[in-house]
């Protein structure tokens, strides 16, 4: 993108180009949380209205209520900025920030479609996960400066929980590393094209179970219920950030959806065969009509499109999914979360990491092989398609004028 | 992009040189923070910023790996735990924290003579004192290519595995390459990727370092909670 924009300037000017690139990437990646949580919320009522056998908002923008996010906003945006007396000034009204910030500087490595992502990174899946871990460090900077020992516990609790259920969500997260061999994500996504056989869940047994593990640690990680203990009505009301009001209640708010988001988006590039439809359309046209669709721009554009559009289809299931899971299980105990952890998930992702290997390493025949080998392989050689790029655009700079030559030096 | 192809367009402002500068200010300003602050939450709230203004200078010399892994060790790990140890110790008496003037002394002591070693090394490498310094696989880069150019003037055509070698030299000097995580776990069993082709083929054994490192850490760890069980049983007889 910054080189498409780079090209609209003369000489010189590029860094304008790329300037632009990045102000419309980073206004691209605030929208996929704010809308995002606008979203959600209003969804989050419906589906609980529903499960619960009532309606929901029904009053705000029309029947279904559509507009309540909207009023929300609008509230929270004229709410009074609360502060206690005992809080850490600096750190109080900083802490929200940092909440946030660590969620959407994840969605940076997040790719919507073959490509289309913000920093390509050949560690994209690493970089998520840590950054993922950060989050938690706002949740304890949000209940230490409080000032309030409801708050702090609240904050304690949750820290503990975020921080151990890391431990089974990263051997889950190993599991299609393994499979891939890379931690790039586009890659990763890439691989899974094709039929909907072709998508890493349908691997091998092993990997079907570790989904489940995953998902699971995956609404702890987020705090959402039944994981939420954090937030227990009864003795601690809204944990770490009980004493947060308005705007930055809402940044934390804005911070969880955008996790919600990002976990189930990476779900679905991990398990689900990312931007990768069920049917392969797009490339079945591209292979009965090679001569007018071969090298087209706009239908290529078209086919990421409806990549980006897969993807956030199967992230808002997962999210939807979430909900259902909030609003149907009873909250567990603090014992209870820390055995689902360290007594179930911990085991079985382990075990299951075991089969995986076993299973790729002896061979065992699996569903998957509609890709043909020699391109799965040219997908994992991406570094030297980089490599051909550069070597082509150097023979072009080369061959084109003797007078360049001077510059390179 | 490789630092060949960016060096022959003309780029009004180099964002690198920006980013590094205030990335660098970053860090070094909160570690100021670390230091001159009492409240010791604060402290711990100022070394995670410069921690993590760290990677992000990381991130900027591509060295992608390294900085996800201090983000994920150091801002993710350790820090948190020192603020759960922070939390679960500190008492009113121990939250602002005075340092004494000896301590600055020995502060001074040890962190003067860390980067007196640091500058030292930063100046002993050849290619860091010149600021057009060019790494060798550009050079390499270069020269083949320049290679080419003079085959093509001659009117032969390049062959395929020369292109290929030109692919490989490309990919080489192109900023992601000596990250890839496969060839940094060969590296650390002693084959070095990116210094096959060369003369010093290295099995530059970073095992043995890592290992007793590793075992460093174990025995720190043990340490640790040997020292922290035999004090509480020296307080009281109650069991918890």
């Amino acid at each position: 993108m910054g080189e498409f924009f780079a090209g609209w300037f003369p000489a010189g000017w590029e860094f304008l180009g790329y300037t632009v690139a990045a102000l419309i990437q980073a206004f691209l990646l605030v929208n996929v949380i704010a809308l995002g949580a606008f979203v959600f919320i209003w969804a989050e009522r419906k589906v609980s209205g529903r499960i619960q056998d009532r309606l929901g908002p029904t009053r705000t923008g029309g029947a279904f209520g559509w507009l309540q996010s909207l009023a929300d906003g609008i509230k929270l945006l004229s709410k009074e900025d609360l502060m206690p007396k005992d809080a850490d000034p600096i750190l109080f009204k900083l802490a929200p920030y940092v909440a946030f910030a660590a969620s959407f500087s994840a969605f940076m490595a997040l790719p919507f479609a073959s490509g289309w992502v913000a920093l390509h990174l050949n560690i994209g899946l690493f970089f998520l996960i840590a950054v993922l871990g950060l989050e938690v460090f706002g949740v304890i900077l949000a209940g230490y400066s409080s000032g309030s020992k409801w708050s702090l516990f609240g904050a304690m609790r949750q820290a503990a929980q975020v921080v151990s259920y890391e431990v089974p969500l990263g051997i889950c997260v190993i599991v299609p590393l393994m499979i891939c061999g890379t931690m790039d994500l586009v890659a990763i996504g890439d691989q899974q094209r094709g039929l909907f056989t072709n998508w890493l869940i349908f691997h091998d047994p092993f990997i079907f179970v570790v989904f489940w593990v995953y998902f699971t640690c995956a609404v702890a990680s987020v705090n959402r219920a039944p994981f939420d203990l954090a937030e227990a009505e009864s003795e601690l009301v809204a944990g770490f950030l009980t004493e947060y009001s308005g705007m930055r209640w809402s940044l934390f708010f804005m911070a969880e959806y955008g996790s919600m988001i990002l976990v189930s988006a990476l779900a679905a590039i991990l398990f689900f065969g990312g931007w990768n439809g069920p049917i392969p359309i797009f490339s079945a046209l591209m292979d009965w009509f090679p001569d007018y669709l071969g090298n087209c721009w706009w239908f290529s554009s078209i086919a990421n499109m409806f990549g980006v559009l897969c993807l956030l289809l199967k992230a808002s299931i997962g999210v939807i999914a979430m909900m259902w899971v909030r609003w149907t299980f009873p909250r567990l105990r603090v014992d209870q979360v820390i055995t689902m952890c360290l007594k179930y998930c911990v085991p079985i992702a382990a075990v299951c990491l075991l089969g995986v290997m076993f299973w790729t390493a002896l061979g065992v025949p699996f569903f998957n092989d509609l890709l043909p080998a020699q391109e799965r392989s040219l997908v994992r050689e991406g570094w030297f398609k980089t490599g051909e790029k550069q070597a082509d655009a150097l023979l072009e700079s080369l061959s084109a004028s003797t007078d360049e030559e001077g510059d390179v030096e | 992009m490789t630092p060949l192809l960016a060096a022959t367009s003309e780029v009004a402002i180099n964002w690198h040189t920006v980013m590094f500068y205030v990335i660098s200010l970053c860090a070094c300003g909160f570690a100021v923070i670390v230091a001159m602050t009492n409240n010791i939450v604060r402290m711990a709230f100022a070394l995670i910023v410069s921690l993590a203004a760290t990677s992000g200078l990381l991130f900027l010399a591509g060295a992608y790996f390294v900085g996800a892994m201090q983000l994920m060790i150091y801002v993710g790990g350790t820090v948190v735990l020192l603020i759960f140890g922070v939390m679960l110790t500190a008492q009113k008496a121990f939250i602002t924290m005075r340092t004494q003037a000896g301590d600055w002394i020995l502060g001074l002591l040890v962190g003067g003579t860390l980067l007196a070693v640091l500058v030292q090394l930063v100046f002993l490498i050849p290619q860091w004192q010149s600021s057009d310094y060019q790494s060798v696989a550009d050079k390499q880069l270069l020269a083949f290519a320049e290679e080419l150019k003079s085959q093509q003037d001659r009117g032969e055509e390049i062959t395929p595995e020369q292109r290929r070698k030109l692919e490989l030299l490309a990919a080489k000097a192109s900023e992601g390459m000596p990250q890839r995580t496969g060839e940094i776990g060969l590296a650390l069993v002693g084959v070095r990727a990116d210094k096959i082709e060369s003369e010093e083929t290295g099995l530059a054994g970073y095992l043995l370092p890592f290992e007793i490192i590793s075992v460093h850490l174990l025995v720190v760890l043990v340490g640790a909670a040997y020292l922290a069980r035999a004090k509480r049983h020296h307080h009281g007889g109650d069991h918890l």
